[in-house]
């Protein structure tokens, strides 16, 4: 029996450790340990609220905007405003372009070398990598030329003995099982992707001034003023075409690329369907408001919770019942760290209790992260594409049952063939697929809206801190790209006395609970098969198919009004 | 190293053909703001130097500064990652990890010791020994003194990364700071903004393999071709604010007209960066364009001394000490560079009085 460690787990955002006990080559525990803390809760508190979101935003770039967006909802609900139309139409564009250029980029330059091997590429026939490009899409880079200069540049890469990114991979590793025209292909299209991911994001350049860290959010709306005859107007006819162009070319790169390669890609390992099961249990929050963001039931991804992989039941979700634990993360609760609290009255005292660095292995039997362990009604829950599109499968959306039910004919698979590392990856493909083609009727409304007058894009009624109450508590919910995530916000005096998120990669990376309840990603990992335990691949595999962000997972917030200023936590 | 391709035939490898890499070359010079004949030299420079070998590391980030990179239009992307340096080592997109992330990083150290860059992105936190951040069972701290006194150059990359950033600002509770102060006597360039330009990052990269040295650095020892020039100078705006045109609330007919955001809290006036020249995205935009006020992210610890973010900056020296946003119009003009060291003070005196730095201080000089 032999305990090995991934540190730092790369292609992600932020720092994450794996330590995993592996017998006969099957890992048979797993600790999930975020690495890096901040206390950013902490740092906007006694700022004004309607900045919180420029703050925020920050905890994750990798993830931009989410956190902006649930900051600004958060605030809102504290202090009731509405949006107007327009602001929604436009937080709807910026997100769902923050889906398709996330889970593009994941699957490419974060995922795909987990499942292609590089140096394959250069054994392919570019004749035949031609031919089979040409069997699955109408993509026009397809050409025995296009491929051959692809492999050419390869081939100097390697010849040069400098690989840049690709020197430190597990070329040959006998996991890889991808044909090397699958290979070369793969290849090409993350070059592709890296330059589509780039051009397509220009969406949040005009919607948000920048991208990463739009700058563009207001309480109560958008600072994107539309104006059909103004050429200064941040929105005008020239730049809504602009916006509609590049849609469509994420339309028709999703449809050409993306999705072929990710059902090419996993026809060839067939047995991760089975692989990398997760708890169970999964939790969406719903997202893209199609009406006022009360009405939940009109969100275009459905609200909803299925648990112990029950399809035929989706459970409404009550806020109320998120609390968290911290007995096996690095923070005390003055009540003992049996308890679980919920956000609204959450308390973080960060407490280090880990191996002084450097160290070669965590106490795993006592505290070992800084993720917290967040539960609902006391269950572990996975969060992320997968979750919501079941969620959506079960609640019966029938775009979503229509997709789903074609992949998993495509692969003659049951329902249950989802609860899997390869689940996550067809889930989070699908899903990109679907706002691909909404997006572009977003777009449309928001035109149609500036070309018939109606032109509010903030609503000002409280923009005044004058204007608010002497206390207020609220909170935002939003379904990141990676999964469900909440801020939670009191303002007391016109400043922000707490505040407090509850983020996708903390429910999914979270260690294990008061019972001994293992997180999402260490349950998925049981079982995982290693070829060579020195070169764990397939252990990257299950946890790259959650996307994992750190950053944006580690959190601190004290309710009770004691911050833990730098002097005492120098202590 | 022998084992090093010249560049020539990378750039013929990636079929880029001879004019645009000449455009290329005649841009950097141009952004650089070098006089037009040093466009040979660059061109000499980038074809006869070998790849040298780049390390990115990465401490309390977001990883803002990475997506930024992965931004990069002009050289393209795949051809500053995988073509122009040898970029051996970036936790988010490298392909390995654990032991063999780690030996790269070794085998740099080993075998380029001296000639590599090292970029930083991220503070790094100095509070309870460094357990705030540790990668391989190590803190941020050992592995950036490590690695970073050993290269050939530095560049600390973002706010956060140049001088603690967002991580840093009160109360600073893991007692973050920025490369310079977290590893003394190394020769860094910083490169500020939240994140950094992808523009400017390429230019210094190209500068730095033209002349084997940095290029001129201000007081804080950032380029100044990117950090000299007042933003509200260069502000595409500006005209609305010599003519008194106002935003007054968000979304009014003036925001419709793009007329300029001062009222509404802009910094740009207090602010330098090239941000209204080069822009994000492929020069797609920046945040006036939308709208939005400019929130000083290139200057030094902005998020303490130019927030709260909303708020108009006080008035202006020269007009009578109760000349505020509300008043000036007509007639007000210009001026306003380097007038808000009384705002940072009064920043500074907005937060809790007695917090653990008793709030941020107006930034010291540094020597040059």
């Amino acid at each position: 029996m032999a305990r090995i460690v991934v540190d730092p787990v790369t292609r992600i955002e932020g720092h994450l450790r794996i330590e995993a006990q592996v017998e006969n080559g099957k890992v048979t525990d797993a600790w999930s340990s975020g690495t890096m803390f901040r206390g950013i809760e902490l740092i906007v508190r006694h700022r004004d609220p309607r900045e919180a979101w420029l703050w925020t935003q920050r905890i994750c770039a990798v993830c931009t905007m989410v956190h902006a967006l649930a900051s600004v909802r958060a605030v809102e609900n504290a202090l009731d405003i509405e949006v107007p139309d327009n602001a929604r139409l436009v937080r709807n564009i910026i997100s769902a372009s923050q889906y398709i250029h996330d889970h593009v980029v994941h699957f490419y330059h974060l995922h795909a070398l987990d499942w292609v091997d590089v140096t394959g590429a250069l054994k392919a026939d570019p004749a035949k990598t031609s031919q089979l490009a040409q069997s699955l899409s109408e993509w026009p880079k397809s050409s025995t030329t296009y491929f051959r200069g692809v492999q050419q540049r390869v081939s100097r890469l390697v010849a040069s003995r400098q690989l840049s990114l690709f020197t430190s991979g597990y070329w040959g590793h006998p996991a890889y099982r991808l044909p090397p025209e699958a290979d070369l292909m793969a290849v090409a299209h993350y070059l592709e992707a890296l330059e589509f991911q780039r051009e397509f994001i220009r969406i949040h350049a005009v919607l948000g001034g920048k991208n990463p860290h739009l700058q563009s959010f207001l309480v109560g709306g958008m600072s994107t003023s539309l104006d059909p005859n103004e050429p200064q107007a941040p929105l005008n006819p020239e730049r809504m075409d602009f916006l509609a162009q590049v849609a469509q070319s994420a339309k028709t790169f999703v449809d050409q690329v993306l999705m072929p390669d990710v059902l090419a890609v996993a026809g060839f390992y067939p047995e991760w369907f089975a692989l990398g099961r997760g708890p169970g249990s999964y939790l969406s929050y719903g997202a893209f408001p199609q009406g006022g963001i009360r009405d939940t039931s009109l969100y275009f991804l459905p609200r909803g919770i299925l648990l112990h992989e029950d399809l035929s039941r989706v459970h409404p979700v009550d806020p109320e019942k998120i609390a968290e634990y911290v007995t096996h993360s690095w923070y005390d609760y003055r009540e003992g760290d049996q308890v679980a609290k919920p956000p609204a009255e959450g308390e973080t005292n960060p407490r280090y209790s880990g191996p002084r660095p450097p160290f070669a292995f965590l106490n795993v039997e006592e505290k070992y992260s800084w993720l917290k362990a967040p539960r609902y009604d006391d269950q572990v829950m996975e969060v992320g594409p997968l979750a919501r599109v079941l969620v959506a499968y079960a609640a019966g959306m029938t775009e979503m049952k229509t997709a789903v039910d074609g992949v998993l004919a495509h692969f003659k698979a049951p329902p249950a063939a989802l609860f899997s590392t390869l689940g996550r990856i067809a889930a989070r493909a699908l899903e990109t697929q679907l706002l691909a083609n909404h997006i572009v009727g977003w777009i449309g409304e928001l035109r149609n809206n500036m070309q018939s007058g109606k032109l509010a894009i903030h609503n000002g009624e409280k923009w005044e801190p004058a204007t608010w109450p002497a206390s207020a508590r609220g909170y935002g919910l939003f379904e990141a790209p990676r999964g469900s995530l909440g801020h939670w916000v009191e303002i007391e005096n016109q400043a922000i006395k707490n505040y407090q998120c509850v983020v996708p990669t903390t429910w999914n990376a979270g260690p294990r609970d008061v019972h001994g309840h293992r997180g999402p990603y260490e349950t998925a990992l049981l079982g995982t098969p290693l070829a060579d335990p020195e070169r764990p691949l397939e252990i990257l595999r299950t946890v790259h198919s959650f996307d994992p962000c750190l950053a944006c997972a580690v959190h601190v917030l004290d309710a009770q009004g004691q911050v833990r200023g730098r002097a005492e936590a120098r202590t | 190293m022998a084992l090093h391709e010249p560049l020539p035939e990378a750039l013929e490898g990636r079929g880029i053909s001879r004019r645009r890499f000449v455009r290329f070359c005649s841009a950097m010079v141009g952004m650089l703001a070098l006089p037009e004949h040093y466009v040979g030299q660059v061109i000499q420079a980038l074809q006869a130097t070998h790849k040298p070998v780049l390390v990115w590391l990465e401490f309390q980030d977001c990883a803002g500064n990475t997506e930024s990179i992965l931004r990069s239009a002009d050289p393209p992307v795949a051809e500053v990652l995988l073509d122009l340096l040898s970029w051996e080592y970036h936790e988010t997109i490298m392909a390995g990890a654990g032991r063999q992330a780690e030996a790269v990083l070794e085998r740099v150290m080993a075998q380029d010791t001296g000639q590599y860059i090292a970029v930083v992105e991220g503070s790094i936190p100095t509070a309870e020994g460094g357990v705030y951040c540790t990668i391989g069972g190590r803190t941020a701290l050992d592995i950036a003194r490590q690695v970073c006194s050993h290269a050939a150059a530095t560049i600390a990359v973002g706010a956060c990364a140049w001088d603690g950033g967002l991580v840093r600002a009160d109360p600073n509770p893991t007692g973050a700071v920025g490369l310079e102060e977290a590893v003394p006597g190394i020769k860094v360039v910083n490169l500020g903004g939240c994140p950094h330009n992808v523009a400017n990052t390429a230019a210094v990269l190209v500068h730095y393999l033209t002349f084997h040295e940095m290029p001129a650095l201000d007081q804080f020892h950032r380029p100044l071709f990117a950090y000299g020039q007042l933003i509200h100078d260069q502000c595409e705006r500006r005209a609305h604010y010599d003519a008194g045109e106002f935003v007054e609330a968000w979304g009014d007919a003036g925001s419709r007209k793009g007329w300029c955001l001062y009222k509404m809290g802009c910094k740009g006036p207090d602010a330098t960066y090239n941000c209204p020249t080069v822009r994000w995205n492929s020069g797609t935009s920046w945040p006036v364009k939308a709208g939005h006020g400019c929130i000083a992210c290139a200057s030094h610890r902005f998020w303490d001394t130019m927030s709260p973010f909303y708020k108009p900056l006080p008035s202006v020296p020269g007009f009578g000490v109760d000349v505020s946003a509300e008043e000036i119009g007509w007639g007000v003009v210009g001026g306003v560079a380097g007038l808000t060291a009384a705002h940072a003070i009064g920043s500074a005196l907005r937060r809790k009085a007695g917090g653990p730095e008793g709030g941020a201080a107006p930034p010291p000089e540094k020597p040059a």
